[in-house]
């Protein structure tokens, strides 16, 4: 299979049997496994200015065109060996200062010499490519934040986890990876599936989803009224969706995978052929012989197969409805496009008393109502409304300094735990929860005491 | 109970939290027979703990009322015992993520300090995973290994007194991850590659200084670690309020009734007279940031061994 990953494309046949963190050069067309350590580049005669004063930005220092790179580059020269050239035409290159050298070198590497490391997919990898790569699929959630969300809503083995994300899987398959294949997962869903790009490119075994649940949200309502049954599904419009979905989940791991191929050279391209997809591949090539060989019994057959998955996924419906109704949830984990407080409100009412929950969203207001909202309802204590501001470092011998700070676009949370609602007296245990919770006045807490 | 599994009603022998009030809270040992006083009354374990339910409102003898949460490791950072400074929930979350922890992980952890960490990790590798956590202080080694015995997850750690950069973690080729939190990480990076299994693993160092973290990060090279990323991570937590703000009388409603100058706030002062300009506010709601410094807690330093 041909990938393109940062204007290269290659094939990946080579690649395997190596150990994850390999890294990979590029030749025409196939992959080449250079050694881990690159030798350095030696710079001849540590010769280096002190300073810029005399060097003059007149576009000549460059001795060789473009049209001589371009040519270099067609010999299919190494391009360590380009660098090297370019750094013997420089006029200015011995007159800069040493750091200023060093930076010049790593820049003309960066363009040269095509490196690639393959690495084995985690939530880190993911979550920061998806975050770097296509941040309006996850609703620009930051790499940072997501972890804030895991370590918050305590996800760990043996849960039973409630998650709605429209994070094309990312939220899904992070609270996967920190389940290892323990307890459950009830992925509520809006429209006709689940997405799950993302969670395809973690690769996980086929054991985890054993307990991975998918409920639709439109019928969260009947649910808690009591009215839901699974009869009351339509039949046609859901098989359409599940096609439908099933094609968009495709076409987005592709997509996915690609966008996976085109990080940055020298970091990672987790490419794990996944199981699924294969079998996906098999399943159309086998359904097309059929085609060919009898179009009516296909026709048939497929009905039959039709009613087979239909009720295969009524079966897992209800089983999801009934997990969901015991009401025991032990966290609640919401990041989606939607406004958060009539899903919180909702979804709450499936969660234990004493866990926590957490609410992403991207933009702080929505949370403000929805905190509000929650203290008015009661049952939930701790909330907290926060963020968080990631700041990364360069450190080289006298050149440390902050390389960039990604405030806001990082998105927000909001988390609490729930605790046992007291339902007969409502109004006045709500006006005694905000008293007692009012954080702000001290005043409250003052009039607490003497009780 | 138990920092790993969840259980649903409080038994004699559990650590709980009692929830005051917003982030006013303790944890308990529960005990047959034993007592709690708090400000609002006492709590007798017998009756008002044992047998309720984890998130119940227990009522206190003077008629206060407090809730009783089942511990976690986020709640336990926010109320234990300070032996060591210790690291909070924020730094944690991002670490955990980073060295890419999960059931099954082996983690190797120094120094132990006041295990505020140590609970988080031994959370997220349970129940197959392990946690080797070295502390070179015998008094907060043994109190480590006690508070781990009474929260049920001593059969998840391995608590070592010993000198890590004399003597390493005790164990080699058997850790995914490794986590430095002491004063010259540099001279643990050797024992840390050793105690990384062989096809490779992550490390992360944690310091307040950036002179350490430069250290750190040379002798992170010079051992072949790859990937080598320092970052440092700020919470900033909102108040939610609802605030008003005075519209300033410029004179208008006085000059022009009809006035199109205030048309945003409200129509309903807008055929008012200037007298009821006083009450002229806007409300809206906030996220006011709590404090207005943001802490610095340490660099983090991550990397891989490949």
């Amino acid at each position: 299979r041909k990938i393109i990953f940062e204007k290269q494309w290659f094939y990946l046949d080579n690649a395997i049997g190596h150990i994850y963190g390999t890294t990979f050069e590029v030749t025409s067309g196939g992959n080449l496994q250079p050694k881990q350590e690159v030798e350095e580049t030696t710079t001849e005669t540590k010769e280096a200015g002190t300073d810029n004063r005399n060097i003059v930005d007149d576009g000549k220092s460059q001795k060789l065109t473009h049209d001589d790179i371009k040519a270099l580059k067609d010999k299919g020269i190494k391009g360590q060996e380009i660098v090297q050239q370019l750094i013997e035409n420089s006029t200015t290159f011995r007159d800069k200062t040493e750091f200023a050298q060093d930076k010049y070198i790593k820049k003309k590497k960066k363009k040269y010499e095509a490196v690639i490391t393959i690495v084995k997919p985690s939530t880190r990898i993911l979550s920061t490519m998806y975050y770097a790569r296509e941040p309006g699929k996850i609703n620009h959630l930051r790499y940072d934040t997501l972890a804030q969300m895991l370590t918050l809503g305590n996800i760990h083995a043996g849960n039973k986890m409630i998650v709605m994300e429209t994070c094309a899987g990312l939220v899904l398959g992070a609270v996967m990876e920190r389940m290892g294949g323990y307890g459950s997962i009830i992925q509520m869903y809006p429209g006709g599936g689940p997405v799950r790009a993302a969670t395809s490119c973690f690769g996980f075994p086929k054991p985890f989803f054993d307990n991975l649940h998918e409920f639709p949200l439109s019928k969260v309502q009947s649910l808690l009224s009591g009215t839901f049954s699974t009869e009351t599904l339509p039949a046609e419009p859901e098989e359409t969706a599940l096609v439908e979905e099933e094609s968009n989940g495709l076409s987005e791991e592709k997509q996915s995978s690609l966008q996976e191929t085109e990080e940055e050279p020298a970091t990672e391209a987790p490419m794990d052929i996944s199981p699924t997809e294969e079998q996906d591949t098999m399943d159309i090539n086998a359904e097309d012989v059929e085609f060919k060989e009898n179009k009516e019994k296909e026709n048939k057959e497929n009905v039959r197969e039709k009613q087979i998955k239909q009720w295969e996924r009524r079966k897992k419906l209800k089983e999801a409805a009934a997990l969901l109704r015991e009401k025991n949830a032990d966290g609640l984990i919401v990041a989606s496009k939607f406004h958060p407080t009539p899903l919180l409100l909702s979804l709450l009412e499936f969660v234990a008393p004493s866990r926590p929950f957490v609410v992403y969203c991207q933009y702080k207001e929505p949370l403000l109502e929805c905190y509000t909202k929650l203290r008015e309802r009661g049952g939930v204590i701790n909330l907290k409304l926060s963020e968080t501001w990631l700041r990364n470092y360069q450190v080289l011998p006298d050149r440390s300094h902050p390389k960039l700070t990604m405030s806001g676009g990082g998105g927000y949370l909001l988390s609490g735990i729930t605790v046992i609602l007291e339902k007969g007296k409502s109004d006045s245990s709500n006006s005694e929860a905000l008293k007692m919770e009012e954080p702000s006045s001290k005043r409250c807490k003052l009039q607490d005491l003497p009780c | 109970m138990s920092f790993v599994e969840y259980g649903d009603t409080i038994k004699d022998g559990d650590t709980a939290i009692v929830f005051l009030g917003h982030e006013s809270m303790f944890p308990v040992k529960v005990q047959h027979g034993s007592v709690t006083q708090t400000k609002y009354g006492v709590i007798r374990h017998s009756t008002d703990l044992i047998g309720k339910k984890y998130g119940s409102k227990v009522t206190c003898s003077k008629g206060g009322w407090v809730f009783i949460l089942h511990p976690t490791p986020e709640l336990w950072t926010m109320n234990l015992p300070h032996r060591t400074q210790i690291l909070y929930s924020t730094d944690i979350s991002i670490i955990t993520m980073m060295l890419e922890l999960k059931p099954g992980s082996i983690v190797c952890e120094s120094g132990t300090g006041s295990g505020s960490l140590s609970h988080a990790l031994i959370r997220t590798v349970a129940p197959t995973g392990h946690l080797y956590t070295v502390e070179f202080h015998q008094q907060r080694a043994e109190k480590a290994r006690e508070e781990f015995r009474e929260h049920g997850v001593e059969h998840l750690v391995t608590v070592t007194n010993q000198d890590v950069c004399k003597n390493g973690f005790g164990v080699s080729n058997v850790a995914d991850a490794v986590f430095l939190d002491i004063p010259s990480p540099w001279e643990a990076i050797g024992h840390a590659k050793s105690a990384l299994k062989a096809e490779g693993g992550r490390i992360c160092s944690f310091s307040p200084c950036i002179e350490q973290v430069q250290r750190t990060c040379l002798a992170m090279e010079e051992s072949g670690f790859t990937e080598i990323n320092t970052l440092e991570i700020l919470l900033r937590v909102y108040n939610v309020r609802t605030v008003s703000l005075q519209i300033p009388d410029l004179g208008k409603a006085a000059e022009d009734n009809s006035s199109t100058g205030l048309d945003s706030s409200s129509p309903s002062h807008q055929g008012s007279s200037c007298a009821n300009l006083q009450q002229g506010t806007v409300q809206f709601k906030s996220g006011v940031p709590l404090r207005e410094v943001v802490g610095h807690t340490g660099y983090l330093t991550f990397a891989t061994k490949s």
